[in-house]
């Protein structure tokens, strides 16, 4: 096949990337958006064996190679249960980091299959192109092992800082540089490799000071590095349906970072730099005397039965405690009493973008019912019952009145303007951003302290 | 004067980000997660640098250094393409609208 032609399926491959983004614009057109993702994807790499035309006894390797990685992907997708999808999709993109850093070894010990020069001699844009591609890939590879290992709790969920870590961050982001200019001019293979060593041990530090309830961002901007590390290997490959599918995975993670930072009313470089709430415990201390209202699952079940309208927030707790399908249960049979039943979701309510709206989807729960923060935030002041379940500083009227509060300005869900307010929780202990929910003490709360799933279940029975 | 081809893939690169950033806005955020899972799927069309660096071997020696890398690269980008796509699949199968008939 030319390389013209092949020019031309690659870039119908990218067209059908967009389309596949596009179609996630709503839920009826995504399954359709996911089929052109996997035909474009099918195009390109069909693309790519009749280009090379070399049918050869390393042909049989690619596909050996091709079907075990397909085989453990199939695997991990039809056995990952969909709590564990935000460690899931950090483990993928350590994924593409590494293999654009395999790519980019590959290309600068082999340049000649790439026609990118000899070794020792590679044409100068190419070597900063792979550069980049390797520097980037190392950094989404260790970065998201670290994110991987603190959502799957193998790594504690809190921040680890140490003194001196901002100024060593920077220390190794200028020698990174510097070593890729002197790589340019040296072509040295030892260099080459001490910058892998660099940018992977970056990538390490950058994630470790990132606590557990920042991970929305992390992950949105781990899916960013991972699509620019395509990016840039595309530009050393000159393929342009890596450059286009780079381009867009990109934008489509600083987009989500950026949405994940507004929803937390915080600037980028304020999570990235790490250590939220460490700093601010002294605040609640003076709360501890306050008088709760405390209840059990009949007082919660009596409240719901004589509501007309019941708004559920539910929070990472939720996810934790594996309490969607309970949930579902009773809201469905609050329905069958003709209580109109509604679901609220706070922009960075769990680990990931979107991870709420997912496990009420995998619990049967129809999409049409469930609101983000701005469609519903209104409809509080008109609802009977709040049913906070494992959410907690989304929650925090504090944000919109205390300027001293480090959560000031996150726009949070104004369940207090419920007739009532029932809030499942473990304890009283304060959430991520270490402060107290004023929410629990007032008169309208009715703390209700257990595991979300067996409360929920409680609940039921006393419906 | 002669444009480098590299401006060209440049312009595409640029042109390529403003299209991402428009097609992604219009995503609703409930599905912000399997839209995490795709672009993670389509970010692994890196496999075709992979198979080029698998098969640059020649028929004397499969396995050289590089190419041992290319398979490797195969591989792990293999676990992306399949396990991404399937899992996007798998949610977006769940969601579903209000049945009519209640």
């Amino acid at each position: 096949m030319s390389a013209n032609l092949s020019a031309i399926f690659y870039l119908i491959s990218g067209v059908l990337f967009i389309l596949a983004l596009r179609g996630l614009s709503s839920p009826e057109t995504s399954r359709q958006g996911n089929f052109f993702g996997i035909l474009g994807m099918v195009i390109a790499i069909t693309v790519t064996f009749l280009s090379i035309g070399n049918f050869s006894s390393g042909f049989i390797y690619v596909l050996i190679f091709l079907l075990i990685g397909g085989l453990i992907g199939t695997f991990i997708a039809y056995k990952i249960p969909m709590t564990a999808m935000p460690e899931l999709v950090a483990g993928f993109h350590s994924l593409v980091g590494l293999a654009a850093v395999f790519v980019a070894i590959s290309a600068f010990l082999n340049p000649e299959a790439f026609n990118l020069g000899s070794p020792g001699n590679i044409k100068l844009g190419s070597l900063i192109e792979m550069s980049i591609g390797a520097v980037v890939g190392a950094i989404t590879f260790s970065g998201s092992i670290i994110a991987f290992l603190k959502l799957r709790g193998i790594m504690s969920g809190s921040p680890i800082t140490f003194r001196g870590q901002h100024l060593l961050n920077a220390l190794i982001l200028i020698s990174i540089i510097v070593l890729t200019y002197l790589l340019c001019s040296t072509q040295s293979s030892n260099l080459f490799w001490t910058l892998l060593a660099v940018s992977f041990l970056i990538g390490f530090l950058l994630i470790v000071p990132i606590g557990g309830a920042d991970m929305p961002v992390v992950i949105s901007m781990l899916n960013s590095y991972s699509g620019w590390a395509a990016a840039g290997i595309g530009f050393t490959l000159e393929n342009s349906a890596l450059i286009i599918t780079g381009a867009l995975v990109g934008s489509s993670g600083a987009i989500l970072s950026y949405i994940m930072c507004k929803g937390m009313n915080r600037s980028f470089f304020n999570v990235i730099l790490g250590g939220f709430g460490a700093t601010e415990q002294s605040l609640s201390k003076d709360n501890e005397k306050k008088p709760v209202k405390s209840g059990n699952a009949e007082d919660a079940a009596f409240l719901m039965k004589n509501a007309s309208s019941v708004i559920i927030v539910p929070g990472y707790g939720m996810a934790v405690a594996q309490a969607q399908h309970a949930l579902r249960e009773m809201v469905d049979t609050l329905k069958k009493n003709d209580i109109k039943v509604t679901y609220a979701i706070h922009p960075v309510a769990g680990r990931m973008p979107g991870h709420m709206n997912v496990l009420l989807a995998e619990a049967n729960v129809p999409y049409d019912e469930v609101f983000e923060l701005e469609e519903i935030n209104n409809d509080f002041a008109n609802a009977d019952v709040a049913f906070v379940i494992g959410a907690n500083d989304v929650t925090n009227p504090v944000a919109k009145t205390d300027p001293q509060s480090p959560i000031y300005g996150m726009p949070v869900l104004d369940v207090e303007k419920c007739k009532s307010v029932l809030f499942v929780k473990r304890s009283l202990s304060p959430g991520y951003a270490g402060i107290d929910n004023e929410l629990f003490y007032r008169d309208n709360t009715l703390m209700l302290f257990a595991d979300a799933k067996k409360m929920t279940e409680d609940i039921i029975k006393n419906l | 004067m002669e444009i480098d081809p590299f401006i060209f893939r440049l312009s595409i690169f640029i042109l390529s980000i403003f299209i991402g950033y428009y097609v992604v806005w219009s995503v609703t955020p409930s599905l912000h997660t399997p839209l995490m899972s795709v672009t993670n799927a389509i970010s692994s069309v890196i496999i075709v640098g992979a198979i080029i660096a698998g098969l640059a071997g020649n028929s004397e020696s499969i396995f050289n250094t590089s190419s041992i890398f290319g398979f490797l690269a195969i591989s792990l980008a293999a676990i992306n393409i399949f396990g991404g796509f399937l899992v996007t699949q798998r949610m977006l199968q769940m969601y579903k609208k209000k049945k009519k008939d209640k």
